[in-house]
């Protein structure tokens, strides 16, 4: 998880803590770095209205795009962390865990829950970089696994909302087996003959990319995202040279064949309401 | 014995020269020195015994890593009959950082598959140090494929510090091809036995490790990345990776406690590469006593109990409803 940029931005949410939300009127786009105006910001659904960069937003900013006006309702939210390895690096993972819950205003970096997309009944999982870089844990296994099972259960399709830098190191093994934990669950929502659109955003890295998200029946991605296996700063010290430009981007894996669309946000509504047209049949 | 040396086996190196010395003795001078060469043996066994039970979880990877420890590929060669390897994923490549084909063992046909590394530089360079890319898992599933298809049992070797961080790897889908293979592993109608042997680093390793049965070296070890790369991450210093070996909770002890791993396969004294062909054999037991125990049951019984296996992964708490939210 190596490779965080430092713009965290919300803002669509009305109950995100104020702190996440930058100071000031204006900021400046790390895209382009044009100064831009705030508002006109935030009525582009934070993508930057000169160059087209999708600056990072919030699982919740992502639930208000995607559902229809009232219809998310939140589950799962009891599912809390433990420190299962008593892990300590700079600071104890409690304390780790107790600063980013502060932070970010959330229990853990996914929010889960059902919803409807343009009227599409979804069982929906959105991660939150915020959390600990988004990582996956124990309880962000358990409740993709249970969004996954939800739809099953529903009979309605499964949405998720990829930003992670990869499974946490802070549970050891126990991050490790949430892949296999999720990949299981995936092929019960197949059996069930029901539809998975995995929607990648920046970034979506390592172990979830190795395992959930790679695994949807659709594979959607914001534009110029940073996608992959590896990091690109191991990536470079392995085959010590510099990295092709736009290596390991949403373009990358489109043209390599590993992501059927790029969508910006403010078609991704549409797209994956129009794609459910197609796929679920109620 | 061994070209190269931990530093916690210089004492025991001391032992096999006295032994070595009281032998050619025996033999110029026509004496009987066998009671005091078996008391330097059992003094060897000892020493070794008390050492290793020791060991701290970081000086257990240097032994997983130890440049003689015996290889997929050694075990091969000293415990499955028959074997044929098959080569490539019928896509693009042949990777020889994981090895795949058919074998028997105690009279069981079985497909193999298993990370391989090289023994020196030259060999090193075509085994990519054990780190497959997505062709190696594309390969492995193959095999996989076929041991389902014809009714065989899948027996698979971990032992890689990573799948391979590159160019190539990601243009060709790295993470893709781990998630397949995880996604298809978890409804494999035939049985799985997972067995790791040296390193497993990361969803390289996981790559080629869901099973039915999970079954560890003693010395080995297994985590959701390398002490140095953690090291690098928390710590940012390398150099730091025992330290993050210790937190990560990286060995075999470590993972039958977290209830991720069924049993501990034990090492000869001093690990395996002190005695490569007592390692296979406990080997070549614990395998035909999985791949008997599976033998008997229905694909579907099997996937089921797996699929329930990996459901209960997971340490977290619940509580009723925590600051549920609407939008
Ligand atoms: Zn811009």
């Amino acid at each position: 998880m190596p490779w965080y940029d430092n713009i965290r931005i919300g803002g669509l949410n009305k109950n995100a803590k104020k702190k996440d939300i930058p100071d000031g009127l204006w900021l400046k786009c790390p895209g382009c770095g044009e100064i831009v105006y705030r508002k006109e910001l935030e009525k582009n659904l934070f993508v930057c209205s000169k160059c087209g960069h999708h600056l990072k937003i919030t699982s919740w900013d992502y639930i208000s795009i995607l559902c229809d006006d009232g219809s998310f309702q939140e589950l799962d939210t009891g599912i809390l962390p433990e420190d299962p390895l008593g892990f300590c690096d700079s600071k104890p993972y409690p304390v780790r865990l107790r600063n980013a819950q502060e932070k970010s205003g959330l229990n853990e970096a996914v929010v889960c829950g059902i919803g409807e997309i343009d009227k599409f009944p979804v069982s929906l999982a959105v991660m939150d970089f915020r959390f600990i870089g988004g990582s996956m844990g124990s309880v962000v296994g358990e409740k993709v696994t249970r969004s996954i099972e939800r739809a099953i259960e529903r009979r309605i399709s499964l949405v998720i909302v990829s930003a992670s830098g990869g499974a946490r190191m802070q549970e050891g093994i126990l991050s490790l087996m949430q892949m296999a934990k999720t990949a299981c669950a995936l092929t019960k929502l197949k059996e069930a003959g029901l539809p998975y659109i995995s929607v990648l955003t920046n970034p979506t890295t390592a172990g979830v990319m190795a395992s959930y998200a790679s695994l949807g029946d659709i594979v959607i991605a914001e534009p110029k995202a940073l996608l992959g296996f590896a990091g690109p700063r191991v990536i470079q010290q392995t085959i010590g040279e510099e990295l092709p430009e736009g290596f390991q981007s949403s373009e990358f894996f489109l043209e390599h064949g590993f992501v059927d669309i790029i969508v910006p946000r403010n078609k991704l509504k549409k797209t994956i309401s129009t794609l459910l047209g197609y796929l679920y049949s109620g | 014995m061994a070209r190269f040396v931990l530093e916690f086996e210089k004492p025991f190196l001391e032992l096999v020269r006295k032994i070595e010395e009281m032998k050619k003795l025996q033999e110029k001078n026509n004496l009987d020195l066998s009671s005091e060469i078996s008391l330097l043996e059992k003094k060897l066994t000892e020493l070794q015994k008390k050492t290793y039970s020791g060991l701290t979880r970081w000086q257990r990877v240097r032994v997983a890593r130890h440049p003689d420890r015996p290889y997929t590929l050694d075990y091969v060669r000293m415990i499955v009959t028959d074997f044929i390897e098959i080569h490539g994923d019928r896509n693009y490549a042949d990777d020889k950082a994981i090895v795949t084909g058919f074998g028997t063992i105690g009279g069981h046909k079985f497909v193999l598959i298993g990370q391989q590394k090289g023994r020196d530089t030259k060999e090193n360079i075509k085994r990519n140090f054990g780190m497959p890319h997505p062709e190696g898992y594309r390969k492995a599933l193959r095999a996989m494929k076929l041991g389902e298809r014809f009714g065989l049992p899948v027996v698979s070797f971990i032992d890689t510090p990573g799948a391979f961080p590159g160019v190539g790897a990601e243009e060709r889908g790295q993470a893709e091809a781990i998630a397949r293979n995880l996604f298809e592993m978890a409804r494999l109608g035939t049985p799985i036995i997972i067995v790791i042997i040296g390193e497993g680093a990361s969803g390289g390793a996981l790559g080629i490790g869901i099973g039915d049965v999970v079954l560890m070296f003693e010395n080995a070890w297994y985590t959701v990345i390398s002490p140095e790369g953690c090291a690098a991450i928390l710590w940012r210093d390398k150099a730091k990776a025992p330290e993050a070996a210790e937190a990560l909770k990286l060995s075999a002890r470590d993972l039958l406690e977290l209830g991720m791993i069924d049993r501990i396969i034990p090492e000869p004294p001093g690990g395996a590469h002190w005695n490569p062909e007592k390692m296979a054999e406990t080997l070549k037991k614990e395998i035909i006593k999985e791949i008997e125990r599976f033998k008997g049951y229905e694909p579907e019984k099997l996937i089921e109990r797996r699929l329930q296996r990996y459901r209960d992964m997971g340490v977290y708490r619940e509580v009723k409803n925590a600051r549920p939210k609407t939008s």
